[in-house]
C-alpha cells in the first residue's frame, strides 16, 4: 500500500516543465538516457547532464550524433534491461521516425520526453502539435500535460505504466514547447526515496543475455507479422487499465490525479471545448468567464490521446449540443483535422450526436489568447443556430 | 504457420535457437516448378543434375535407386524462383503459377 508522503518531505521549487521532466528523470533512477539536445527539449538533457557530471545519478549518458542513433541507442539498452529515456522534439522525432516503431514493435517500455514543437518548412521552434501528432500510429503511448506539476508526475508515472507487462509499451510524455518547457511554475517535488519506492525496480519481460541468447526485432513475413501486430493492439488496448491503477496509486502518494480526461463543468454544459496541453489552461478561464455571464460551457481536457479513450470522451460530451474542438496541427488534404477525426470517430455510432466544429490555432507558435477560444465557442452557437458548421477553420490567421 | 496471435512470443523474439528449416519459406511462392521427365538428363543417364547443384534453397532432391535415377522438389523450401527452369540444358522444368 503507498503511504501519502507527508507535507514535511515535500519539496517546493520553481522549475520550467523541461527542469521538471528531468529532476523526475533523475529520481526514477534511469540507467541510461541518450538523447541529441535540440529546442526546446534542450533544457532536459542540459539539467540531466549536470547531475551525471555532479555524481547525482549512476546514469550512462551516451552522447549521440542524431535522434536516429539517441532512440536506437535506448532500444539497444532496454533490450538489456535497463530503464531507459530519452528526450526531443520536432524535426528530432521526424529523425527518429523509423526507430519509433521499432521501440513500439520491439515491446520496449522506453519513456520519451516530447516538448511539442512545429515541423519545417518554414522553420520554426515554437509550439504546436504536428511533430507528436504525426507519430501518432508509432505505437507509442502519448500523455499530454498542462502543466509542470502534470509534467513532473506524469514522467514518473510513464516508467510504471510503460514497464507493466500487459502493457510493455513506449511512452511520449508531451509538454507544449517554451509555453511549458521554458515557464518556471511551482513544482511540488517528492523525495527520491518515495519516486524509487512507486516506480520499484524495472522487471523485463525478455533481455538479451549472452547466457541465454535470444533473438529480437528479427525478420518476419507474410506468416506471423498480423499476429504481431494483433499483440501490439491488445496491448495498447489494456494501457487505460493500467494507467488508472497506477494514477490511483500515485494519488494515494500525493493527492493528485488526472485521469484520461479531464471532465470541468461538461455536465450540464451545452457546448463543451475539447483540447487538451496548455490550450486547455486557457480555456478553462474562458470557461469560468462565461459561467459567469450564465453560459454553458464546460471543458473537457484530453491527457490521454493514444490510445484515444473513446468511451470516455463519448461519456463526457454525449448530452452536449455541441463539441467545439481547438488543435494545434493540420492534416494537410483530411475531411478535418487529428483531435476531431479522433472525436468524430468516437461519436459516429451515438445515435443523438453533438455537433462537432473544429478549429485549428495556434500553429508555429502563434498566440492562443482567450478571445481565440470565445471567437470558436462564438462561432459554434451561431453555426448551432445555422444547424450546419464547416468540417474544420482556422482560427488567428490574418485573412 | 499455425499458432495464434496469443501463442506466439511477444515482439517477435526467437527465444530459443534454431536454423532454416524451420522457416517454410515455399509460403512464398507466386510460381512452382514443374518437371516433365522426357529429356532430363539426370532420369535419362544420372548426368546434368544443374537443378539440384543451382537450386538456392536445397529444395530439389537428386534420387538413385538401384540404377534409377528420379528427384523430387521440396515445394516448402522452394520459392519459387526459376532458377532451376532457366538453367536445365534440355527445357524440362517450366514455371506454372501457383
Amino acid at each position: 500500500m503507498t503511504k501519502q508522503v507527508p507535507q514535511s518531505e515535500i519539496r517546493i521549487e520553481g522549475l520550467t516543465g523541461d527542469a521538471a521532466i528531468a529532476h523526475a528523470l533523475k529520481q526514477c533512477d534511469i540507467d541510461v538516457l541518450s538523447a541529441y539536445p535540440i529546442t526546446p527539449q534542450t533544457i532536459i538533457v542540459e539539467d540531466f547532464q549536470k547531475f551525471a557530471a555532479d555524481g547525482e545519478v549512476k546514469t550512462r549518458v551516451i552522447p549521440v550524433e542524431s535522434e536516429h542513433s539517441a532512440l536506437s541507442a535506448c532500444v539497444g539498452a532496454s533490450a538489456l534491461g535497463a530503464r531507459v529515456a530519452t528526450a526531443s522534439a520536432s524535426a528530432g522525432l521526424a529523425l527518429m521516425w523509423e526507430i519509433l516503431y521499432c521501440a513500439a514493435s520491439m515491446r520496449q517500455p522506453i519513456v520519451l520526453a516530447v516538448a511539442n514543437r512545429a515541423l519545417s518548412a518554414p522553420i520554426n521552434i515554437h509550439n504546436d502539435w504536428s511533430d507528436t501528432y504525426g507519430a501518432r500510429d508509432s505505437g507509442f503511448i502519448q500523455l499530454y500535460c498542462q502543466s509542470c506539476q502534470e509534467a513532473y508526475d506524469t514522467t514518473i508515472m510513464a516508467f510504471k505504466i510503460a514497464e507493466d507487462h500487459r502493457v510493455l509499451l513506449p511512452v511520449m510524455v508531451c509538454i507544449d514547447g517554451f509555453i511549458l518547457s521554458h515557464n518556471v511554475e511551482r513544482v511540488e517535488m517528492l523525495p527520491d526515496k518515495a519516486v524509487q519506492d512507486f516506480v520499484g525496480v524495472r522487471v523485463p519481460y525478455q533481455v538479451l543475455d549472452p547466457d541465454n541468447p535470444i533473438t529480437m526485432g528479427p525478420l518476419c513475413l507474410t506468416d506471423y507479422y498480423f499476429e504481431f501486430k494483433e499483440q501490439q493492439d491488445r496491448a495498447m488496448k489494456a494501457v487505460p487499465e493500467v494507467y488508472k491503477a497506477v494514477e490511483a496509486e500515485f494519488k494515494e502518494m500525493t493527492g493528485r490525479s488526472y485521469g484520461v480526461v479531464e471532465k470541468y463543468m461538461t455536465d450540464d454544459a451545452d457546448i463543451i471545448v475539447f483540447t487538451h496541453s496548455t490550450p486547455a489552461g486557457t480555456a478553462k478561464a474562458v470557461v469560468n468567464a462565461m459561467r459567469e455571464k450564465g453560459e454553458k460551457v464546460g471543458l473537457l481536457r484530453l491527457k490521454m490521446f493514444r490510445p484515444f479513450p473513446a468511451e470516455q470522451v463519448r461519456e463526457a460530451v454525449k448530452k452536449a449540443k455541441a463539441v467545439a474542438v481547438f488543435e494545434k496541427c493540420m492534416s494537410f488534404g483530411a475531411p478535418s483535422n487529428p483531435l476531431a477525426l479522433e472525436l468524430r470517430t468516437a461519436l459516429y455510432d451515438l445515435e443523438k450526436k453533438p455537433m462537432v466544429t473544429d478549429f485549428v490555432i495556434g500553429l508555429g507558435g502563434r498566440d492562443v489568447p482567450p478571445t481565440t477560444i470565445v471567437d470558436g465557442i462564438e462561432k459554434t452557437k451561431k453555426y448551432l443556430q445555422e444547424r450546419s458548421a464547416p468540417m474544420y477553420e482556422t482560427l488567428g490567421v490574418r485573412k | 504457420m499455425s499458432e495464434r496471435f496469443d501463442q506466439v512470443p511477444i515482439a517477435g523474439n526467437i527465444i530459443k535457437p534454431g536454423n532454416a528449416t524451420q522457416y517454410k519459406t515455399g509460403g512464398w511462392r507466386a510460381e512452382r516448378p514443374v518437371h516433365t521427365p522426357d529429356n532430363c538428363l539426370w532420369i535419362k543417364n544420372g548426368t546434368c543434375g544443374r537443378c539440384w547443384i543451382l537450386c538456392p534453397d536445397s529444395a530439389v532432391r537428386l534420387i538413385e535407386k538401384d540404377g534409377k535415377y528420379s528427384y523430387e522438389y521440396d515445394y516448402d523450401y522452394c520459392k519459387g524462383c526459376g532458377i532451376c527452369a532457366n538453367e536445365c540444358p534440355t527445357q524440362s522444368i517450366r514455371m506454372e503459377s501457383e
